[in-house]
């Protein structure tokens, strides 16, 4: 009696086993070469982003599923929360779902490298956006120039000052490639303007509450300052808060990346400037790329994407 | 008062041992004169009026989150939510007056009342669902901010007109500094006054003796939990004035040093001791090495160096302080 139950059960548990794996075996074939039927994850492309807590990158994904809904393709968006093990689970995740395509947007680049030579191993092509990867093969970039926009800042910050006085400079997290790429652009284009002098430069790691007491700590020991630059908006919006009525008068501050809130202070004239990626255009041109990629194309290898100053002449465009 | 410090003077005793008696149960105290003094000699710009009350304003949101951490550590907890729930009070309390138009006042409310709720909630985990503090909080700390990003959906909101008042200064005086005494005097009432404060210091000293002499310890724990929970709705409605926003990553990592601050200002770990004073001390201390470094611009590489030196110094005295009195 007793030995025939579990045979049996263990037979009926194979036969569905193998059901399931056939089923799925036969929708991967499907999918691949159709390319886009959906199924068993064949035609998905899975954008892993570094985090959705930050406008930049929400605005990064927004765009990216604009994209793909225009485009016909199905796209999957996994958060990484700014953690590369995470971030790893999920383009390993990536490989046994057998996606079509993997557009990343790494935590941190040194990281990403392992998952997208594993990727590269699994022959699902990899696009980069924002952020480069160390190692591993990409087939395609798309980045906006950062180094050109720190420049870009230089200038406008410099024009707003009259080409002379004391400024301050609000670094990003120590380390991050867009606080060195953006400074070494600033750095670099600033030291041409032979009367301007950075008194200081301290970071405030792109956060605004640390903006607000880094600004008024720096103000306290210089000031005679004209011009304050920051590597990203919500730094810029709280040393604007620690210039309080001074701001936008006596004090011209230039921020980075165009963020909503950083477009409504330019409008209001609390921000001089601030240097817009379009954050939208890069997720949607990483969603074109790998449209390209899926239908068996050839992609372009580096897509950058322009920055803009935006003042309150050209504001309202990108309101 | 407690049963920390205070230890009987041996008869006898001159005045430079006096003094060296002092310096030990003060040691986070002496440390600030000392910074204050060696920053001054190193740039006049630190010692002036309008820096002073800089740093009283930068100190408030982590003093404030001290405040109500000391409760927790006085026995024997610990509260790593703090920095989440104060996001979360901030943000719902923006929500509520961007989408719901809720009247300015009752974003206040809402503010605080969430703070208490999570607290709360982390409370009756512990006391009453045996969860070991580090754990409860820990997931209350993930749970808040998850919220925090559900309600913001990533992006900062703006902040109802009452609760800027908090960022402001009514009369000339700094809201942030204001709030940050109330809580101070609140902290040190509760601890030193009331029979709720005597008995976290019998809980934190030791749970079963307190439990056998009848105190409740499970009800006390609750309080604990939903004071801290509190304080840091408190702490997040400032730090929101103070930007006229609620950001989705605010207070991220403030947990710590709101640990640090209760750390350095002479409590203990394992329960049992703990000041609103000392608290304050160290909060202020954590502020001030932030804002003379800043004013020195010293790298933030060193920056980090420099508190963690302090912390385990502070730690280190603490530690020493009790061996010779023992």
């Amino acid at each position: 009696m007793s030995p025939v139950n579990p045979t049996r059960r263990q037979t009926l548990g194979l036969t569905a086993v193998l059901a399931g794996a056939l089923s799925l075996a036969a929708c991967n074939r499907g999918g691949g070469e159709a390319g886009g039927e959906g199924g068993g994850g064949g035609g998905t492309v899975m954008l892993s982003v570094s985090t959705q807590t930050n406008p930049f990158f929400v605005q990064l994904v927004d765009g990216a599923r604009k994209a793909a809904d225009e485009l016909g393709l199905t796209l999957e968006v996994q958060d990484a929360s700014d953690d590369a093990s995470t971030q790893a689970n999920h383009l390993q995740n990536a490989i046994t779902q057998g996606v079509a395509c993997v557009i990343v947007n790494p935590t941190d680049s040194d990281a990403v490298s392992a998952s997208i030579e594993a990727l590269n191993a699994a022959e699902i092509p990899v696009i980069a956006v924002d952020r480069n990867a160390t190692s591993g093969e990409l087939v395609s970039y798309i980045a906006s120039d950062n180094v050109a926009g720190g420049a870009q800042a230089a200038q406008a910050l410099a024009e707003a000052i009259g080409d002379t006085g004391q400024i301050l400079v609000l670094q990003g997290v120590p380390g991050a490639s867009a606080t060195r790429d953006r400074g070494q652009g600033f750095t670099e284009e600033i030291a041409k303007h032979g009367d301007i002098e950075v008194v200081a430069e301290q970071t405030a790691n792109f956060d605004r509450a640390e903006g607000l007491n880094v600004a008024t700590n720096l103000l306290q020991a210089n000031p005679d300052v004209v011009g304050i630059f920051a590597h990203n908006d919500e730094m810029a919006l709280g040393a604007i808060e620690a210039l309080g009525p001074r701001a936008g008068s006596e004090v011209f501050v230039v921020g980075f990346d165009g963020t909503g809130d950083g477009l409504a202070a330019v409008e209001a004239g609390t921000m001089h400037a601030t240097i817009a990626q379009q954050p939208g255009e890069l997720g949607a041109q990483a969603v074109e790329q790998a449209q390209t990629v899926v239908e068996g194309g050839s992609p372009e290898a580096e897509v950058q994407v322009d920055v803009v100053v935006v003042t309150a002449e050209n504001v309202s465009e990108y309101l | 008062m407690t049963a920390t410090a205070q230890t009987t003077s041996p008869t006898r005793r001159s005045t430079l041992s006096k003094v060296g008696h002092w310096a030990m149960n003060n040691g986070a105290l002496v440390g600030l004169i000392l910074l204050c003094i060696g920053l001054f000699i190193a740039t006049p710009a630190f010692l002036t009026i309008p820096n002073i009350i800089n740093i009283g304003i930068q100190a408030a949101v982590v003093a404030i989150l001290a405040f109500g951490m000391t409760f927790v550590i006085v026995t024997a907890g610990i509260d790593l939510s703090v920095g989440s729930v104060a996001a979360l009070g901030a943000m719902v309390s923006a929500y509520s007056f961007a989408s719901l138009n809720l009247p300015g006042i009752l974003t206040v409310v809402v503010g605080l009342g969430v703070g208490m709720l999570a607290g709360s909630i982390s409370g009756l985990a512990i006391a009453y669902g045996k969860l070991p503090a580090f754990i409860a909080t820990l997931a209350m700390m993930s749970i808040a901010r998850g919220l925090t990003l559900v309600v913001s959906n990533g992006t900062p909101i703006d902040t109802s007109d009452t609760v800027n008042i908090f960022g402001s200064r009514v009369a000339g005086i700094p809201v942030p500094i204001f709030a940050m005494a109330l809580a101070g005097v609140v902290c040190w009432f509760i601890l030193s006054r009331t029979v709720l404060g005597r008995s976290m210091y019998a809980v934190g000293g030791n749970i079963e003796a307190a439990r056998l002499s009848g105190i409740p310890v499970k009800r006390v724990l609750v309080w604990v939990y939903a004071l801290s929970g509190l304080f840091a709705g408190l702490a997040g409605l400032v730090l929101a004035g103070r930007l006229r926003s609620a950001g989705p990553q605010a207070g991220s990592g403030y947990e710590l040093d709101a640990i640090a601050a209760v750390v350095i200002g002479g409590a203990s770990l394992a329960g049992g001791s703990g000041r609103a004073t000392g608290t304050l001390i160290g909060a202020i201390l954590l502020a001030v090495i932030r804002n003379g470094l800043n004013i020195l611009n010293v790298s933030s590489f060193w920056q980090q160096v420099v508190i963690g030196c302090v912390i385990a110094l502070a730690v280190g005295f603490d530690v020493f302080r009790r061996k010779t009195d023992s």
